[in-house]
């Protein structure tokens, strides 16, 4: 393959000195104002890419599908950041427009300050992980990974220089001459990343790039992906419907559904103190009570349950509930005591699954509802407990986070 | 006993049937190979082995001309077809189907549909008037009407290529920086390189066999090999038309064969 005729010059956005000077304050008021009340914590540093207000609809007339329903959200340099939904919620829309394979209907998107969206995939800084890896079958690994370089038109020396370090980041110098379709699907996983990385774009979109790899070479490549973005300090986008996978690798994740980003935060924000029922439900296993607010001050509420015992709840940010509220208590966050007056819960235990690490307690309790608890397991510790039993169920002063909905 | 699935070679009769077929296929074939090596001057009798009539064909001046005719015709006629096909192919694929897709599909294999001497009817009538207009009698008539029908048959194997090629890859070349034309260079192009050989063979071949459209585009003077041997049967018979045909055969084989491993490689 030969550079010719029509060079493309290299897709270097002109305002990237200046970046991130002017940006924070006046996009925070729109975001927040955007997000439906929810406020992200903001940090300081730089945006690597800002989503603003962007609608995405598929379809005319009454066909019309709101693929993305505006979505506003900024995701910092240097950050490992995960797009987690259900199929169908919009996270590779989403991820489609920052490439630039499907444009907004409307909205901005913002790479270091400079709106991208009405540019051509191939005039963005920004390259892509395909889940389906899209190597090309008639090159060869090496050629692979060369291909952004010479489509920039660098030289000779330049482009083999940069495949032999990607070759050796990824650890495939020993198969570079190798056609892609004489190496297993980890190896093309790890050429795909190569050849996205090796342009040094200024942010990496990954589109469920692990689905296809089996549990033990999954576990592998996550923690090779934290590695490959902490050594490179490109800012990653990462799409993912595993909820683990987005809690184990990301610093920030949004959790998206029906087109619309419900909450961004880091993972243990997301775990602990989901803010609707859809992220406490999507994420994790998830205890769902009815109360009463007694009283609602900075964060903190005191909630009356049907038992008549009152327990404390985190409220989420900017959110002061009255009347019924829907607590969420992790199973991990709840005790199982004995069935006094001191318990804040009552019920009978239905069924015990032993589960290695730790024990499931399904239960079964006084109002008819059902309420896991989970307990780790040591050896020799803990009371059996058999189905049937009356118990009696502790929520510490930190287990309960009241939600929005 | 197990009850054994129907395996239609058990049936009684197969084995004459199969026989039957092979030998209406094969048998005149093999009687025209093995008379072209017929050291006789008439067609009915044989008098021992000779390449007298392959020599003698070789010779033979309007055969030479037909011969070069139908090579420039059946080339010219592949090479344009073939990018139109091409073109045609990359348009109807890479696209989201739309309402009249499907007309376009029927527009585009119209040559398969519409009867040969149907077209070539159409085809005398309205050349000869560009003839009148234009004082133009040329070989570009030929190349027209066969580039015209042989655009179906590079088409099929081209279309069916795209078909099958995954979309992610030129996406990943324009994420790559590849400008659209580039990406086509590249990751398209290449990876359709066998698809597009193969429809340049096919329309080769269907352009070197052509009579009837032929005979009624051709000026005079213009015969290729085909409307040439036709002629020549019309009159006296003479052997050098079995050599010829025999000629005609092992170029197809050859050709059929070519396409045939072409296709099969992968990319």
């Amino acid at each position: 393959m030969n550079r010719d005729s029509d060079r493309v010059t290299a897709p270097q956005l002109p305002s990237q000195p200046a970046c991130g000077d002017n940006q924070t304050g006046t996009h925070l008021p729109t975001r927040a104002g955007a997000l439906n009340g929810v406020i992200v914590p903001e940090q300081p540093g730089k945006n690597a890419i800002e989503v603003r207000s962007v609608r995405k609809v598929f379809g005319t007339g009454e066909n019309q599908v709101a693929a993305l329903d505006t979505v506003s959200v900024s995701i910092r340099e240097n950050e490992f950041f995960t797009l987690l939904g259900p199929s169908g919620c919009g996270k590779t829309t989403l991820l489609r427009l920052i490439a630039g394979f499907d444009f907004p209907t409307a909205g901005e998107i913002l790479l270091h300050g400079q709106d991208i969206a009405p540019l051509p995939p191939y005039k963005r800084p920004v390259n892509t992980v395909f889940q389906s890896y899209a190597l090309f079958p008639h090159m060869t690994v090496a050629q692979n990974i060369g291909f952004g370089l010479e489509m920039l038109g660098k030289p000779k020396a330049e482009i083999e220089a940069r495949v032999a370090q990607m070759l050796k980041l990824v650890k495939m110098e020993a198969l570079k001459a190798r056609r892609t379709s004489q190496i297993s699907g980890g190896q093309q996983q790890r050429v795909a990343l190569a050849r996205a990385l090796a342009p040094q774009p200024k942010v990496l979109l990954l589109d469920e790039p692990l689905s296809a790899l089996d549990y033990k070479l999954r576990k592998e490549m996550q923690i090779e992906l934290k590695r490959l973005q902490h050594e490179t300090g490109i800012t990653f986008i990462f799409v993912t419907h595993d909820q683990e996978e987005a809690l184990t690798m990301s610093d920030r994740i949004a959790v998206m559904s029906a087109g619309k980003i419900l909450q961004v935060g880091t993972p243990r924000d997301i775990y602990d103190r989901p803010a609707e029922r859809f992220v406490a439900d999507f994420i994790g296993e998830t205890n769902f009570l009815e109360g009463e607010v007694k009283s609602a001050a900075d964060g903190r509420a005191t909630v009356r349950l049907s038992t008549g015992a009152e327990i404390p709840a985190s409220l989420p940010e900017g959110f002061t509930p009255s009347g019924g509220v829907t607590l969420v208590v992790r199973p991990e966050h709840a005790q199982i005591g004995p069935a006094d007056a001191n318990a804040s819960l009552r019920g009978t235990v239905e069924n015990v699954v032993y589960l290695g690490t730790d024990t499931h307690f399904h239960l079964k309790l006084d109002d008819g509802s059902a309420f896991i608890v989970r307990r780790q397991n040591s050896r020799g510790g803990g009371e059996a407990l058999a189905p049937g039993s009356r118990v009696g169920i502790a929520i510490g002063p930190n287990a309960a986070q009241a939600l929005k909905d | 006993m197990a009850k054994r699935p129907f395996d239609i070679q058990a049936q009684p009769g197969f084995g004459f049937m199969a026989l039957l077929t092979f030998f209406a296929l094969y048998l005149p074939i093999a009687a025209l190979v093995a008379y072209s090596f017929n050291a006789a001057d008439s067609l009915s009798r044989w008098d021992g082995v000779s390449l007298r009539w392959f020599i003698s064909a070789w010779h033979n001046s309007a055969v030479q001309d037909a011969s070069v005719r139908s090579l420039v015709l059946a080339v010219s006629a592949a090479a344009l077809s073939t990018i139109a096909a091409t073109m045609a192919a990359l348009a109807t694929t890479r696209t989201r189907p739309y309402p009249g897709l499907t007309f376009k599909y029927a527009f585009i294999n119209q040559p398969l549909m519409v009867p040969e001497i149907v077209t070539g009817v159409a085809l005398l009538i309205v050349f000869s008037r560009i003839k009148v207009w234009t004082g133009y009698s040329g070989l570009g008539y030929l190349i027209a009407a066969h580039t015209a029908f042989c655009i179906p048959f590079a088409y099929l194997p081209i279309r069916a290529r795209l078909e099958s090629m995954d979309l992610t890859l030129e996406r990943a070349a324009a994420d790559l920086y590849a400008t659209p034309w580039k990406a086509f260079r590249f990751v398209t192009l290449p990876l359709l390189r066998p698809a597009i050989i193969a429809g340049f063979m096919l329309a080769f071949v269907i352009s070197l066999d052509d009579v009837v459209i032929t005979e009624f585009v051709k000026s005079g003077g213009q015969d290729t090999l085909p409307t040439y041997m036709l002629g020549q049967l019309r009159r006296e018979t003479s052997p050098e038309i079995n050599a010829i045909a025999t000629v005609f055969l092992a170029l197809s084989v050859v050709l059929v064969t070519a396409f045939y491993f072409v296709n099969r490689r992968k990319p």
